[in-house]
């Protein structure tokens, strides 16, 4: 039983946990792997005893082989939903690719709520399979994605996976999709810290991730998720970024007047980052059109240009830029 | 009937009359706060209503904060956990959630599907709700790992359950609560209704009605599909504040007892926001909703 006063002092280390294991597995890397008590029954009680279990995933071969055609890997995290994540996902791979020699990919991995297909305007597209592997669906040239959504026969199927069988498919993402070369790979996460966001952390771990992009809203709702990120990016040691505060601040566009809807009743993202020593890297206003160009499948800063939002975003996306020491 | 499985989690859960889950395909629609609203709501309905609030959103628990208990504990008794109540001395609004175990707020809980697994059985079999009229429960977004642990472990309690499907006006948002409705239809779970959430706003300034996340999608959705549709609830910034700080700055010169400053004065605060008032009615079509389900699976 977990002790209620510390309930995390048992976690074992996340990564060398199998997504199968027993309730408190020790981990397969561990010294009491396959010797503890909570090994009784498992039925790979043997292997883990025997030490060969500790060897690295059998998929990190083939991922880091099609991620050396990869530049630049960038996460987009936040611990809580609907922050506005796969918009931000969207709107740097957009950016990006408005370079026509910029080659971009985005990558969802959010299995059980893909908003990517649709946010790019690709809802109705489907994956093809070729020698070379899964073609991602492309938005415009230099520009492709790859989500579960182009896998569903019906955008209202459910995808009712645990843990392991998501995994799986993260990882096929990651080395059977044929990105082929790429300048920036952005992957857009669920909300959380939890099996997706430890597998593509264990997977890329050998090929490198540039960073990750926090996504908060100014409430304390969810600066307290977004603070459990960043405790999570440094355990399994991603470097972060830095912070983008969205729906901060609402213009009314009948009196222009600007009202907080989300009101930073604690600071706001601004304390956070000076909390946690993150560099903040912007705060982008609330705008309906915003949301409308993500339903819409449209480029919501090529749509709107003279928006305070998109130039938000742009200084945003030139910041990101400079920290990955890029023109 | 059919022979009701025993066990741990049906034998605690045998005090407690309905069971009403909470969910959505989409984070950030406001489960937690639908949640949280719901249960308040229930809470001043009546003197003696009994509430209890358990929130398995285990990586990014927001009940805590919500209902202004954020960095209170847990303690254990011999009849197992005990849950933190938010009106205090009253012991009406019972509430759970991972955020009361963690040592220092900003702990992440990095965990994978079979330690989620095992705190929610834990959070099931082992809370001392006692009596209750209502038990809410809030969940992450998805339709993964908790929401099937959950479904699993509370199958020998199936015929009090049912579930309220939250989502927000954008065809995105839509989308994901399409996928839970199907889940939903999936694990057999009778479904009371759609709220739709964040519908609109008004400008504090003008008056004017912005739709920040469009509008009527929700309602449109429970036409389609045949659900009851349960109400809209604008964006509401005094509820927002309200939520979010939870926590109250007595006026000055006056001294509010204790139970007047937390719980009881949230509930009481919350009754005079716009949402509030909505949320009556929103709460009157969903116990119709209930009452009518219960009947039709006693009668099968």
């Amino acid at each position: 039983m977990l002790a209620v006063q510390q309930p995390l002092a048992s976690v074992p280390d996340p990564r060398s946990v199998p997504e199968n294991a027993p309730e408190h597995c020790p981990g397969t890397e561990s010294e009491l792997a396959g010797k503890s008590a909570a090994c009784e029954g498992c039925p790979n009680q043997d292997v883990c005893a025997s030490g060969t279990a500790k060897g690295p995933d059998p998929a990190l071969p083939f991922v880091r082989e099609r991620m050396t055609q990869v530049n630049h890997k960038i996460l987009v995290l936040s611990g809580k939903g609907g922050v506005g994540k796969s918009t931000f996902a969207a709107q740097l791979g957009w950016a990006f690719a408005s370079d026509p020699d910029v080659q971009t990919g985005i990558m969802d991995v959010d299995i059980c709520g893909p908003s990517i297909p649709t946010i790019l305007g690709i809802a109705s597209e489907q994956v093809h399979t070729s020698a070379a592997g899964w073609s991602p669906v492309y938005v415009q040239d230099n520009l492709g994605a790859m989500s579960v959504g182009f896998m569903l026969p019906s955008s209202k199927d459910a995808v009712m996976w645990r843990g392991p069988k998501k995994n799986g498919l993260i990882a096929q993402f990651l080395k059977d999709v044929d990105w082929g070369a790429l300048d920036y790979l952005v992957i857009d996460t669920p909300p959380g810290t939890s099996d997706e966001h430890l597998s593509i952390v264990q997977l890329l771990k050998e090929s490198g991730i540039d960073g990750a992009v926090l996504i908060t809203t100014p409430q304390e709702v969810a600066l307290q998720d977004v603070a459990r990120e960043i405790d999570f990016c440094r355990k399994v040691g991603v470097r972060i970024l830095g912070l983008v505060e969205n729906m901060a601040g609402f213009v009314c566009p009948n009196c222009k007047t600007e009202s907080q809807i989300f009101r930073p009743s604690t600071g706001g993202a601004a304390r956070l980052a000076k909390e946690t020593d993150v560099e903040l890297l912007g705060s982008v206003p609330l705008d309906p059109r915003i949301g409308k160009s993500a339903d819409y499948g449209v480029s919501f800063l090529d749509e709107y240009p003279d928006s305070p939002a998109t130039s938000a975003y742009l200084n945003i996306i030139q910041r990101l830029k400079d920290i990955l020491g890029d023109p | 009937m059919t022979a009701v499985q025993d066990t741990p989690v049906s034998r605690r859960l045998s005090s407690v009359k309905h069971i009403i889950i909470i969910c959505s395909g989409k984070g950030g629609v406001g489960k937690s706060s639908v949640a949280a609203q719901l249960a308040l709501t229930l809470y001043v309905s009546s003197a003696d209503a009994r509430i209890g609030i358990l929130d398995i959103d285990l990586t990014g628990p927001s009940i805590p904060r919500m209902l202004g208990v954020d960095g209170s504990g847990v303690h254990q008794s011999s009849d197992g956990w005990v849950p933190v109540y938010a009106d205090a001395s009253d012991a009406r609004l019972a509430c759970m959630s991972v955020g009361f175990l963690l040592k220092n707020r900003g702990d992440s809980v990095v965990w994978r599907g079979p330690k989620k697994n095992a705190m929610i059985r834990q959070f099931l079999s082992d809370v001392r709700w006692g009596d209750l009229d209502y038990l809410v429960i809030d969940t992450p977004p998805g339709t993964s790992d908790e929401h099937l642990s959950l479904m699993e472990h509370l199958s020998p309690v199936h015929d009090r359950l049912s579930a309220v499907i939250v989502t927000t006006p954008q065809a995105v948002a839509l989308m994901d609560a399409m996928k839970s409705l199907s889940f939903t239809r999936a694990v057999k779970l009778p479904v009371l209704g759609i709220v739709e959430n964040m519908s609109g706003y008004v400008c504090p300034c003008c008056g004017e009605i912005s739709n920040v996340f469009s509008t009527g999608g929700g309602e449109e959705m429970a036409r389609r599909e045949g659900v009851p549709f349960l109400g809209a609830l604008p964006v509401d910034t005094e509820l927002v504040s309200l939520l979010d700080a939870a926590e109250i700055v007595p006026k000055e010169g006056s001294q509010l007892p204790e139970a007047e400053q937390r719980g009881f004065g949230l509930a009481r605060r919350y009754q005079e926001t716009p949402s509030g008032k909505l949320f009556k009615k929103i709460l009157e079509t969903l116990l119709d909703t209930l009452l009518a389900t219960e009947r039709r699976i006693s009668s099968n």
